[in-house]
């Protein structure tokens, strides 16, 4: 049996959920095994993770899992995979998931790949998993040799696809330990796409001069529904909230489109962006290394290339 | 107050990555290796801060060849007060988190660090499994770390968000951006670095679930298309039909 265990922060599930639940069913079905999913805590409705092929899911309703605890978490997924004979458990390579994880794995004696970005093979007693290493400048091939399996799925590796009816909940109960962990405040920004999930990314760096000159680069991304990022420099002088940087040392992210206004494309920034799908460079200088790694380039100055291109997306979208 | 710090060798972030011929090792001719940033730049600064605030001791810990022991003496440098090498030349998380483990676990460390992740292989395992080995509490990717006494203060990174948490020591961290600023070795410090204790540790034996097979370089992009600043709507065409990402 294949365990997936499907994140609910503050009660939902995120894309990513769907995601590891679409993931772990292609893996069962590779098997031939049926796909279970484990949800922790008071969630709401459970039965949708049916839809991207759980075969049932498995609650442990309670309370006491609604916050962030790591050890009680992994407890109970360990305890739950070993009463339900699971040889393989899926987890999200999310904030939580880094947390769990590798505990999970020292649980179950099992071997572990982190970040998976795409599907296992599987032959006769092989299993073999592939991920991004180098921070994206190559991909490793890992053999798992255990009985036991544990994967995390980098978040956007698949897209979550709805392939069955909500699913029947069932109710259990863990002896599993309790953790130690006393969660005080949750703050999270409303209205906008978290960018290590966001499909369209809006990105500006030094270029762009100083903090005042942002607003086109906020047109540009609430006409694409994107999220907005910036380069390490930019962060660091203030001119954009530190959870806007990506890069080798802030975030890393692979949206479908990610558009670079004013960045250089140095090492470091391309390490957390390169596995962006479709990248879009525009830089006024036809020297900047970031056009080596672009799909698309427009070589002139952002403050009227900007503009121009939020009134041809809006042009594009009423057209639709 | 103990505190441990577990420093990681990784290359150079300019590095140019390449593996030998039939892809199955890191090549690492020319490569200048650093110690991991996130390790050096906040794991180890909050610690040395938090132990000359409180009068404690700092222990880097490596897992690595005697070739490593440059990155070890810029941990001592930067204030560690001393270091320990398990002699091994780790080819996974878990095997370094077993060598950890083994170490960490008669010692009474009050926090064990870590960053949060390597930047080569990129895994955040190894302080997850360390902690589950030694059943402690684990916070990954903690940008803020204050002491109240015997409870650890912190702060984590969420997607699209920031949680404050509070834990009582001992416990396993992971530190990410925010939890310090990067410190420069002055010159005491490097002088002093020389003559600090570095004790050199046999590994256990212990046989690993996972290994790394293959190592490919991702696919060249086709080449930059170049559209013309004039022509916003091309672009827009482009991204629809051929890329058909919108
Ligand atoms: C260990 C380490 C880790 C690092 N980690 C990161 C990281 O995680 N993320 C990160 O981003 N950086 C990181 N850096 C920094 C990185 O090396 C670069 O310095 C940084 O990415 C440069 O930011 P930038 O492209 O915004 O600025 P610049 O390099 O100054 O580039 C500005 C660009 O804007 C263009 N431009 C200027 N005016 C206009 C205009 N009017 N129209 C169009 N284009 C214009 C210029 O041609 C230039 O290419 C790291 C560095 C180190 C040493
Ligand atoms: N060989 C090693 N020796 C000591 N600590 C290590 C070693 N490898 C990794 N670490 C620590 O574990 C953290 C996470 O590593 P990883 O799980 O590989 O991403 C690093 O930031 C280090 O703090």
């Amino acid at each position: 049996m294949v365990l997936v265990f499907a994140e609910s922060p503050r009660g939902q599930f995120k894309k990513s959920a769907f995601e590891a639940v679409t993931y772990g069913k292609k893996v069962a079905d590779m098997m031939g095994v049926a796909c279970e999913v484990l949800t922790l805590g008071t969630v709401q409705d459970a039965a949708q993770l049916g839809k991207y092929g759980a075969s049932k899911v498995l609650n442990i309703a309670d309370t006491a899992y609604n916050d962030f605890d790591s050890q009680e978490q992994a407890a109970a997924i360990a305890d739950v995979a070993k009463s339900r004979g699971a040889t393989v458990i899926i987890l999200s390579h999310s904030s939580t998931g880094k947390s769990i994880s590798g505990r999970v794995a020292i649980r179950l004696d099992a071997g572990l790949v982190s970040g998976a970005n795409a599907l296992p093979t599987i032959s006769g007693g092989a299993f073999t998993v592939t991920k991004g290493v180098f921070s994206g400048k190559a991909i490793a091939e890992y053999a798992i040799t255990s009985p036991i399996k544990v994967v995390s799925l980098m978040g956007n590796a698949v897209k979550p696809e709805v392939s069955g009816q909500p699913a029947h909940v069932e109710n259990i109960t863990t002896s599993a330990a309790k953790g130690r962990i006393r969660v005080k405040s949750v703050k999270t920004q409303e209205g906008t796409v978290p960018l290590p999930e966001a499909e369209i990314v809006v990105s500006a760096g030094r270029g762009m001069k100083g903090p005042e000159n942002w607003g086109i680069v906020e047109d540009l991304a609430k006409t694409l529904n994107a999220t907005t990022a910036c380069s390490r420099p930019v962060a660091d002088s203030h001119w954009r909230p530190h959870h806007e940087h990506v890069g080798q040392t802030g975030i890393a992210i692979r949206p479908n489109l990610y558009i670079a206004i004013g960045i250089s494309g140095a090492i470091q920034h391309l390490a957390g962006v390169n596995n962006s799908k479709v990248i879009v460079v525009i830089n006024k200088d036809s020297e900047a290394p970031f056009f080596k790694a672009a799909d698309y380039g427009v070589v002139g100055d952002l403050f009227e290339i900007v503009p121009r291109l939020t009134d041809a997306f809006k042009k594009f979208k009423a057209n639709q | 107050m103990k505190l441990l710090v577990c420093i990681s060798q990784t290359p150079d972030t300019t590095a140019k990555v390449s593996f030998n011929n039939d892809g199955t090792d890191f090549n690492a001719a020319g490569v200048q290796f650093i110690m991991n940033p996130y390790d050096e730049w906040y794991a180890l600064v909050r610690a040395c801060e938090l132990s000359e605030a409180t009068g404690g001791k700092v222990t880097a810990l490596n897992v690595g060849p005697a070739t490593n022991e440059t990155v070890i003496r810029k941990a001592l440098a930067i204030g560690a007060d001393d270091a320990v090498r398990i002699d091994a030349d780790p080819k996974s998380a878990a095997y370094t988190a077993r060598q950890i483990a083994e170490y960490a676990r008669s010692q009474g460390y009050d926090i064990i660090f870590f960053g949060k992740e390597t930047i080569d292989y990129n895994g955040s395992e190894v302080g997850a499994m360390v902690a589950e080995y030694l059943d402690l509490p684990y916070v990954s990717y903690a940008s803020k770390l204050d002491l109240n006494g015997s409870v650890a203060m912190l702060e984590r990174e969420i997607e699209g968000g920031i949680e404050t948490l509070e834990v009582d020591l001992p416990c396993v961290i992971s530190a990410a951006k925010g939890m310090a600023e990067q410190r420069i070795p002055n010159m005491k410090g490097i002088m002093t670095s020389r003559s600090k204790p570095l004790s050199v540790v046999p590994p256990v034996a212990y046989d690993e679930p996972v290994k790394a097979t293959k190592f490919t370089l991702p696919p060249a992009k086709a080449g930059v298309k170049l559209v013309s600043p004039d022509n916003m709507d091309e672009l827009v065409r482009l991204l629809h039909e051929e890329a058909k990402i919108i």
